[in-house]
């Protein structure tokens, strides 16, 4: 009987291990449908990255406010994460505080997992109110309603309760303690949750243990069920920004990929030994189709960027197309390319892991050409991310795909494009007289 | 000073069996543009001035591709580099110096990748080189104590982290130089990148430029300056939009720099 405890502390924590592991093997296939890239090139400058921009969260201070709030609740979260480690092995072991011997030491941990755990809940509620008092610009725009607006709100519960929970189950403990319940050994240091603690006086021993007991619980219970909501939710990026930000360009932000597929093309065109009759050999492969109109034609390194975009807008309210009330906000390019990966992968899983054509793309059902038409490139949306997301490179891979494969570019576009065909220049002037402004007054 | 100016074509100074040490890549809105023409000419002034030894491809050149790879024609933006390319290579050309940072952007990170490899530098780069070898020197006067402000052309600041030799410059004119509230890494477009320069903006509620002319004019500015040719249009097109063209002028670095040096 008395290892029933462990027992189901031991299952349930499987579970949510089991289940865990099973949606990241889900993402990791999501992820592998798009292209392959070489992105094994310099790797010091990969990790340097990483640990500067995912780590150090070096672009997220560009903004001080959010930026230090972000810090603390990030730091938080990794720090108080050492207790976890305490609390799953109370549970599967059944004992109680087992790091407690450590003594001063043990005290200097609680000590500081407490006062971290009130600025977390400082930084959340600052959070919340942002988001929903403040109602900040950026969290307000189009994209953002129903399901993505709730998300942000549910995570900030979400922390806002384990946090509690966790203050009060110390507070508890801190109680029995000092009324020398068996059991509960002296051991830490609760410079918050000794104010918890006083509420508690006259409670019974027996009462205390039942509220610690059932803090202890649901603390427990509610990481494993946060861990799986991750997958759903925005929030992925706690796990992902740190590939992410490892994979990010490291190309000069203007540099746009050269299309190899039309180098080949256009090798063949300029070689004057070439054939131009020549018909393609009986097993030739399907040309490669020319940029990207589903999640499919994207790299898996865009895909990665998709699950990692956490949507907090900083791409968009740089974007100046945004600004001035286009339709284009790079973070629903983000937004709309993990939606349909989603959907790609849901149709994989109900028809045995093979994509079943559904008549829906990214373009058009997703991503209007309206919004692709308004980008000016400006790499605005790319140097606000603060974990290196490129919305540009989805944004320029389906120009792409409507110019090269749909000749449906804007008219005006088309009409420049003509002129750099005939003459040389975007506008129509001859390319004689290029060198005109050299003798003009 | 002859107001002639002196811009040998590469294929002059190869008929003639010289080769320059720098190539002028010249743009084709520093062509044919009527406006980008005076900067095109207040730069060759300043080659001109300090001995630099350079050439033009003149009819040989022609777009470097810029607009259509940011169209989304690839196929086009790689006939014009590899037909570019071609003639530079024919010239043994090593260094190339340009006016507008949509060509500096393509030619110095997307030609090496189609057998294109120069030194490719912005004319404020170009400037700033001339101005600490010594060979340009620049005296106050004509700017002295003048508010200017900098617009940070895309493709030379975010797209190049080119953010400093444009404003160097500014400070020695001894010029008051006034920052936009985003500016540098954070600096608002002028809403002709991505080939937006060629067709009508998508509808919305304000133009690009008119936004970012109003962040130029929260500065108060005498001069607001500028380093691309497209965004000089755009920014001396918001001026007018505000109806301040009379008192705020919208100047190339190189325009300025020649006007201080009186060329």
């Amino acid at each position: 009987m008395e290892y029933i405890p462990n027992v189901l502390f031991t299952l349930i924590l499987a579970l949510g291990i089991g289940f865990f592991v099973r949606n990241i093997k889900k993402l990791s296939r999501n992820i592998r449908l798009g292209k392959d890239v070489d992105v094994s090139d310099n790797k010091p400058t990969r990790w340097k990255n990483m640990a500067r921009i995912a780590l150090g969260q070096s672009k997220m201070v560009v903004r001080p406010i959010p930026g230090i709030l972000h810090i603390i609740v990030y730091v938080g979260f990794i720090i108080i994460n050492i207790e976890v480690l305490e609390i799953i092995i109370d549970g599967v072991l059944g004992t109680h505080r087992i790091f407690a011997p450590l003594g001063k030491f043990y005290d200097i941990l609680i000590g500081s997992f407490e006062i971290l755990a009130l600025l977390v809940i400082i930084a959340i509620i600052v959070f919340w109110l942002r988001r929903n008092i403040i109602k900040l610009k950026r969290f307000f725009k189009s994209e953002m309603s129903g399901w993505p607006k709730m998300d942000g709100n549910i995570i900030l519960y979400f922390e806002l309760v384990l946090m509690t929970l966790f203050l009060t189950m110390n507070g508890a403990d801190y109680q029995l303690q000092q009324m020398g319940a068996v059991h509960y050994v002296e051991a830490g240091y609760f410079p918050v949750s000794q104010f918890i603690a006083e509420f508690f006086d006259g409670f019974s021993v027996s009462t205390l243990i039942v509220i610690e007991r059932v803090c202890w619980w649901l603390h427990i219970v509610g990481i494993l069920c946060f861990l799986n909501y991750l997958y759903y939710s925005k929030h992925l990026h706690i796990l992902l920004a740190f590939p992410n930000t490892y994979y990010g360009k490291l190309t000069p932000k203007g540099q746009f990929k050269n299309n190899d597929a039309v180098t080949k093309e256009v090798k063949v065109m300029m070689d004057p030994s070439a054939d131009p009759f020549a018909a393609p050999a009986e097993d030739a492969p399907m040309p490669e189709k020319f940029g990207a109109s589903d999640v499919m034609d994207l790299s898996w390194v865009q895909l990665l960027n998709a699950y990692t975009c956490t949507e907090c807008g900083r791409c968009t309210s740089e974007c100046p197309a945004n600004q001035t009330g286009k339709k284009l906000s790079p973070r629903k390019i983000m937004m709309d390319t993990r939606d349909r990966l989603e959907e790609v992968g849901k149709n994989m899983d109900s028809n045995k892991g093979v994509f079943v054509d559904d008549g829906k793309q990214l373009l058009d059902n997703y991503i209007t050409k309206e919004e692709l038409w308004a980008c000016t490139s400006c790499n605005a949306c790319v140097e606000a991310c603060p974990v290196s997301i490129d919305p540009l490179s989805i944004i320029m891979d389906i120009r792409q795909y409507l110019v090269m494969e749909q000749s449906a570019a804007p008219s005006d576009l088309n009409n420049m494009m003509g002129n750099i065909e005939n003459n040389g220049a975007p506008w129509p002037f001859n390319q004689m007289d290029r060198l005109n402004w050299k003798t003009e007054s | 000073m002859s107001n002639e100016l002196k811009v040998p074509t590469m294929a002059e100074l190869f008929a003639a069996g010289q080769q320059p040490e720098v190539l002028f890549w010249v743009g084709c809105a520093g062509s044919f543009d009527d406006r980008a023409k005076k900067i095109t000419k207040a730069f060759v002034k300043i080659l001109n001035k300090t001995n630099v030894s350079f050439a033009v491809l003149g009819t040989e050149e022609s777009c470097t591709g810029d607009p259509a790879k940011r169209s989304g024609n690839e196929f086009l933006f790689q006939m014009q580099a590899v037909t570019n390319i071609e003639v530079m290579n024919a010239y043994g050309i090593k260094k190339v110096v340009t006016t507008c940072p949509h060509c500096f952007n393509t030619l110095k990170n997307e030609y090496p990748g189609l057998g294109g490899n120069y030194k490719v530098l912005h004319h404020t780069q170009f400037l700033k080189a001339l101005l600490e070898e010594g060979k340009l020197t620049l005296e106050g006067g004509t700017y002295k104590g003048k508010r200017i402000t900098f617009h940070d052309p895309c493709y030379l600041g975010r797209a190049n982290n080119v953010y400093e030799a444009p404003r160097e410059l500014i400070r020695k004119l001894d010029a008051e130089l006034v920052e936009m509230r985003s500016c540098k890494q954070r600096g608002l477009c002028c809403g002709a990148g991505g080939a937006q320069m060629f067709k009508e903006p998508e509808k919305g509620d304000k133009d690009i430029n008119v936004e970012r002319t109003e962040q130029a004019l929260e500065t108060k500015p005498e001069i607001i300056a500028a380093g691309c040719p497209f965004c000089n249009t755009m920014m001396t097109d918001g001026v007018k939009h505000k109806e301040k063209e009379a008192s705020i002028k919208v100047m190339d670095i190189a325009e300025l720099i020649a006007t201080a040096e009186n060329l």
